[in-house]
Formats: C-alpha cells, sequence, structure tokens
C-alpha cells in the first residue's frame, strides 16, 4: 500500500506504523469520564467492513502521525491528513 | 451411513455405488430452539456438541456462503496447548484431548497426526520463560519437554544454528501437539451435526436480528426471517459485522493473516517448529508441501488477502531458519480475517441481549481450538452458564481488568 503523505508525497506503507481507529484521538477527559466510558474508549471498536478513518504513525520517516481514511475491504486509500490538523478541527489544543 | 475399513470394501465391491451425498440440503424451518450463526469449525462443532452431548433438538446452523468456506479452511492447521496462563492452559488441554478422541467421537478420519511440536529458544532469557511455560503446562496436565541444542540438531540437523543474530539454543517441545486435515474437521463435525437432524443451511447470510424487549426472537436473513429461541454467533473474522446487529461494540479488531505453502517436496520436518523470534513458523504437510507463516499484516482489514512486504518478510524468516529452501517455490499464499481481541485471548459468553450468545476473538489461534469452542459454547447455549475450562473467557474481563494477555501486550490487537 501507498500513503501519499500530505508533506512527503507517497510513501510505501512499510515506513509506517499502525495504530488503529481514528477514535483513539477523542480520549475521554481522566477528570470527568467514568470507567465504563475509558473502558469503551481503550477497549472496544466499531471495526467496520468498508470505510475506516485510522491512526498510522511515520516512524521512518517525518515521525508524523497521520489519520488515514482506508477502505477495509478492498485496502483503496482514499484520503490522509495530517492527524494534527484533524485533532485541531476537534477543538483540541494539540 | 458408518464409515469403517468394511464400508470401504464393501463400496469396491460394488462399484462404490453406495456412497451418499453426507449431509442433506434442508430448507430453513419458520423456527428453531437454537440457531448457530456461522458454518465454519466452530459454530458446525457447537452444533454437533449441542445435538450430541447436551441432547438439544430443533438446531439451525446458518452459513452465508458455503461450509468451512472462512478460517477452517484457511489455516495452517496446528494443534497444540502450549499456553501459560490459567485462563487458557485447561481450555486449550481439554481441546487436545478432544482431538485425541474426535475421529473415533465423529466417526469421519481427520488424519489427527500428533507429529509433535516444537518452539525454538535463542537466549537464557527465553529459556527460563519456557521452562516456566512447560511447568505451567505440566501443572495443568498437559505434557512438555525441555530441548537442548544438540536434541534440535537431532531432529533437524539442517537447520541455521548459528545464526548470528538467533542462534538456536534449544527449544520446548509438546509431544501431543501437531497438526489435523482442516477441511476434514469441518466436514466431520457437519456430517455428525447433520445426523443428529442440525439443519445446515448455506448461503443464508444474517442481515439483522429481531431484538424485542431485550431478549432475542430470531434473526433476519437472506432467505427470509428465521425465529429462534436462542442464537449462538460463531463468525469469528466478521464478528464485529454480525454483532453489531444487535447493537454491539466488541473489543476485537478484523486483520489478515496470510499463510503460504511450497511446492511439494522430499520428506524434510516430521513435526511443527515455530522461530517466534523470526515471525515464522512451519510444517509439512503429508503431500510434501512447506505449510508455513508468520505474522498478521497488522492494520485492519476484511479482504482475505496481504500484501506483499509480510510475504517477503516471512520469506526472510524461513531462510533465516532454513537457507536450505532457498530454491524451493512457493506454490500459494492466502489469507484469512482474525478477530484480534484485545488482550489476544478469546470470549465465549453471554450478551446484555437475553438468548443471544456470542463466540469470537479467536486471534489467530481459532483452529486449534475448535473442539474445545464448540463444546464450551454449546455447554454455554444449553446450560446457561460457561464449561469450567471456559469461564475467564468473558466480555467483562476488560473492564474489571482480568485480562488473560498471553504477551503482555495491552490493548494492540495487531500485536498480538
Amino acid at each position: 500500500m501507498i500513503i501519499h503523505h500530505p508533506i512527503l508525497g507517497p510513501r510505501d506503507a512499510q515506513e509506517f506504523v499502525y495504530l488503529g481507529d481514528e477514535s483513539l484521538i477523542d480520549r475521554p477527559d481522566g477528570m470527568s469520564a467514568g470507567i465504563e466510558e475509558f473502558h469503551d474508549y481503550a477497549y472496544n471498536r466499531t471495526n467496520p467492513a468498508g470505510e475506516h478513518r485510522e491512526l498510522w504513525y511515520h516512524e521512518q520517516g517525518d515521525r508524523s502521525w497521520l489519520v488515514v481514511t482506508r477502505n477495509t475491504v478492498t485496502h483503496e486509500i482514499t484520503k490522509v491528513e495530517l492527524a494534527r490538523d484533524v485533532a485541531r478541527a476537534k477543538g483540541r489544543t494539540k | 451411513m458408518r464409515y469403517s475399513g468394511f464400508r470401504v470394501i464393501k463400496e469396491a465391491l460394488t462399484g462404490h455405488k453406495g456412497w451418499k451425498p453426507v449431509w442433506r440440503d434442508p430448507t430453513p424451518q419458520a423456527e428453531y430452539d437454537y440457531i448457530i450463526v456461522g458454518g465454519g469449525g466452530h459454530g458446525l462443532a457447537t452444533a454437533y456438541y449441542l445435538a450430541k452431548e447436551f441432547k438439544q433438538a430443533r438446531i439451525a446452523v446458518l452459513e452465508k456462503g458455503y461450509l468451512g468456506g472462512g478460517n477452517v479452511g484457511r489455516n495452517t492447521t496446528i494443534i497444540r496447548s502450549n499456553y501459560l496462563l490459567d485462563g487458557n492452559e485447561p481450555f486449550y488441554e481439554f481441546s487436545l484431548k478432544l482431538w485425541e478422541g474426535l475421529e473415533q467421537d465423529f466417526n469421519y478420519n481427520a488424519m489427527v497426526s500428533q507429529r509433535g511440536i516444537i518452539n525454538l529458544i535463542h537466549t537464557d532469557a527465553q529459556r527460563d520463560a519456557f521452562t516456566r511455560r512447560a511447568n505451567g503446562m505440566i501443572l495443568h496436565g498437559a505434557d512438555a519437554r525441555m530441548l537442548s541444542r544438540e536434541d534440535v540438531r537431532k531432529m533437524y540437523p539442517w537447520l541455521n544454528f548459528d545464526n548470528a543474530r538467533f542462534p538456536i539454543k534449544g527449544a520446548i517441545m509438546q509431544p501431543r501437539g501437531g497438526t489435523v486435515r482442516h477441511d476434514a474437521v469441518a466436514w466431520g463435525y457437519a456430517r455428525g451435526a447433520d445426523m443428529r437432524g442440525v439443519d445446515l443451511i448455506q448461503n443464508c447470510e444474517v442481515t439483522g436480528m429481531r431484538i424485542e424487549n431485550g431478549r432475542i426472537k430470531g434473526v433476519e436473513t437472506s432467505r427470509g426471517f428465521i425465529g429462534a429461541k436462542k442464537v449462538g454467533v460463531a463468525v469469528a473474522g466478521s464478528s464485529s459485522k454480525v454483532m453489531a446487529h444487535a447493537g454491539m461494540r466488541l473489543p476485537i479488531e478484523s486483520h489478515v493473516l496470510q499463510a503460504f505453502v511450497s511446492e511439494g517436496l522430499k520428506p524434510l520436518i516430521d513435526g511443527v517448529m515455530t522461530f517466534g523470534a523470526g515471525h515464522f513458523y512451519v510444517s509439512q504437510s503429508d503431500k510434501g508441501g512447506l505449510v508455513f507463516g508468520g505474522d498478521i499484516d497488522g492494520y485492519n482489514s476484511y479482504a482475505q488477502r496481504g500484501n506483499l512486504p509480510v510475504i517477503e518478510d516471512v520469506a526472510e524468516g524461513g531462510m533465516a531458519l532454513m537457507p536450505a529452501i532457498g530454491r524451493v517455490r512457493l506454490l500459494r499464499t492466502w489469507g484469512g480475517i482474525m478477530d484480534m481481541s484485545m488482550d489476544g485471548s478469546p470470549i465465549i459468553d453471554k450478551t446484555h441481549v437475553d438468548g443471544l450468545y456470542f463466540n469470537g476473538g479467536w486471534c489467530y489461534g481459532g483452529f486449534k481450538a475448535t473442539p474445545a469452542s464448540g463444546w464450551c459454547f454449546a455447554h454455554l447455549l444449553a446450560k446457561d452458564e460457561p464449561h469450567k475450562t471456559a469461564t475467564a473467557y468473558r466480555f467483562d474481563r476488560f473492564l474489571k481488568g482480568r485480562m488473560i494477555d498471553e504477551k503482555g501486550q495491552g490493548a494492540t490487537p495487531n500485536l498480538h
């Protein structure tokens, strides 16, 4: 698979480390969330067959985190964004 | 029809006119007491034991494709019970004992071959860890032996013992481990279940679940609604898809695992060998092909096929261990979809819906578990309480901090 890095252009997926569902960005607030909410965040996944937004880390490149939109049935990648931009768009400070 | 040597001779003398289809092709009834979703190894084993051991009637198995067309037909056929943790080892040892009696039990030749499995050791720390594991196995009634470097050399003198990175220092062996003809397992269970009146319904995909007042009433399928008092789902690989019909999100990711077979060779490896440090394991089929594999590809996938970098990685592992195979040609590669759970261990449990039960999360270790998985799931379905060897395989173990994490990797499914 080739991941079209927003800054570096097309890169082989082997340069990246895979983490999982993009929802891992949305960590609940540790001061207010209950154990059930954290359990759901840490362990449960939607795991769709089809379009999946997921986190890849460019370990052997510029060490950036990316949000890759990829089809889990065909492996086709349709969109690649910097995870930083995705998180900021959701109101995160970093 | 009962299979025996006598029957083979009789059929040979009468022109083989007496062989009949091994199972019926029934049309679904309006309602069953039990519906098992998934006609793979685990689902068929569940139906078989439900009918045979727990004397339950009116059972159907619903399969979206054909029987045994998923992971039971795609694995590398290894059986073993070499686990460490209390939550796992009694279950897998129960499974191995069922394998040992399986062919007599269901009157079908599954070619159970206890040819022994060894896991190679490269460091002192690894030997300590494997010795601990061997002791744990023996304490749970399984068998284990520690092999020295010379013991391994006697078995496989052509291995690369002096690899600079991973020199072979010994191995842990489970002599009762081995291989089984994987398709025959599905066929044997299917035949045994059909003979006991189970309806095996193929080309019947579950497209929804009818749940009223917190209780399952049946399933919507591509062949219409089928009512049921209890529904058991055993569709590892597609668990998240099917359980989403009941509004559930599971502690599971679906990943692709590839497997490989080489062209046929003369006898080379008489057992099963794993080279964990090199992400490679291998056995030799009765036809002579080297059957081998390595790690999962590492990203969510439902594609049943993987990518080339993992093929290269596995081939490198094979070459590091066995330089002699350098000119052997790869015959086929294929992929299967694994339910990778958050701690690397399976789930056999009730759900929040009355009458809806779940069996999945087998990671890439589901084949060896097939008999015990079927037995324990049938036990849960029939008696509403877990079998004594499967009490730890609960959904709430993640919430309660009771993970069964053999590798200690945490909630990273692609690393288990």
